[in-house]
């Protein structure tokens, strides 16, 4: 009983998996709505954070946790880039269905 | 040791049944705000192992900033949401394979990892004891110096974001009046003040 209560670096990356899986199932589910989808791929990100800080912590090295804030950093940015990109085209278009996003493939 | 453990079971649940209620919510503002308890307790799981700093820049950075802005778009944005979740079983089986596929490739990985000894003593900067230096200090002493460059391309980074999402959404609208402090500025006398001689009694 006492070994389920012993945390290690498997029950993390478990969790980190599970999430990650969830992300892009929700990009799956929801291949309509760019928001859920925005929001699934945050979801992965902080799967990946997870991971990062994990090794990090049981391998004893502090570059881990210096490379996810940099991967927070990039997911801040891409964040705000897209749900810029979202409102200009709820702007012109008055929707947000992504199978009609098809304006540049020519 | 078990209190710590039984704390990890309860985050990690949490975070992951509020990640499937991301996926799943029927109504996006539901999302966002599971998104917003994922973000908590995945910032509780860094604070359980030992990263404080980054479980509060995940608080303030995720929920502060990001989850709010979410929040914003899917208030402001008139959208259908009812419309957007057809199909939505429809796409189910294959999500649920591909997932499931991906799931078990990834435990597989897991399972047949094993960390030798000599990988724990090759570390680029090694974490001390945190009865010596905190996890913030720590943190500061090699970003401030050895990834200083990364810093400030991070930094470079999150200024063109910026710069974009302001260029990106930004409209010169008709019809609003706005303040030309240059045109204000600028204007003589002559074209300000009109000298009329009226005549008594005839008005102007």
């Amino acid at each position: 009983m006492a070994a389920y209560f012993a945390i290690g670096l498997g029950h993390y990356l478990t969790v980190a998996a599970i999430l990650f899986t969830l992300g892009i199932f929700g990009i799956f589910l929801n291949r309509k709505n760019v928001i859920i989808i925005l929001m699934s791929v945050e979801l992965m990100l902080l799967a990946v954070n997870i991971n990062l800080v994990a090794f990090s912590v049981f391998l004893g090295d502090l570059v881990g946790q210096v490379f996810a804030m940099f991967v927070l950093t990039v997911a801040a940015g891409e964040a705000a880039i897209g749900l810029a990109i979202l409102v200009v085209y709820f702007r012109n278009r008055g929707s947000i269905a992504v199978e009609d996003i098809n304006l540049m493939k020519g | 040791m078990v209190l710590q453990g039984l704390v990890f079971y309860v985050f990690a649940f949490i975070t992951v049944a509020a990640g499937c209620m991301v996926v799943a919510a029927r109504n996006p503002v539901h999302s966002v705000l599971f998104l917003i308890l994922a973000f908590f307790t995945s910032a509780g799981l860094f604070v359980l192992i030992g990263a404080e700093f980054l479980a509060m820049i995940l608080v303030i950075v995720y929920v502060g900033a990001v989850a709010v802005l979410f929040l914003f778009v899917v208030m402001m944005l008139d959208i259908n949401f009812v419309e957007l979740r057809e199909g939505f079983l429809q796409y189910l089986p294959i999500g649920a394979l591909i997932g499931l596929i991906l799931l078990i490739e990834l435990l597989l990985v897991l399972g047949g990892m094993r960390l030798t000894p000599e990988l724990t003593r090759q570390t680029a900067a090694p974490i001390a004891a945190l009865a010596a230096e905190s996890n913030t200090h720590a943190l500061g002493q090699v970003l401030y110096t050895r990834y200083i460059y990364l810093f400030q391309a991070a930094g470079m980074l999150l200024l063109v974001a910026m710069i974009g999402a302001i260029v990106l959404t930004l409209r010169s609208r008709e019809g609003v009046r706005r303040q030309a402090i240059a045109r204000q500025v600028g204007r003589r006398r002559e074209e300000a003040v009109e000298l009329k001689q009226v005549q008594p009694g005839q008005g102007v």
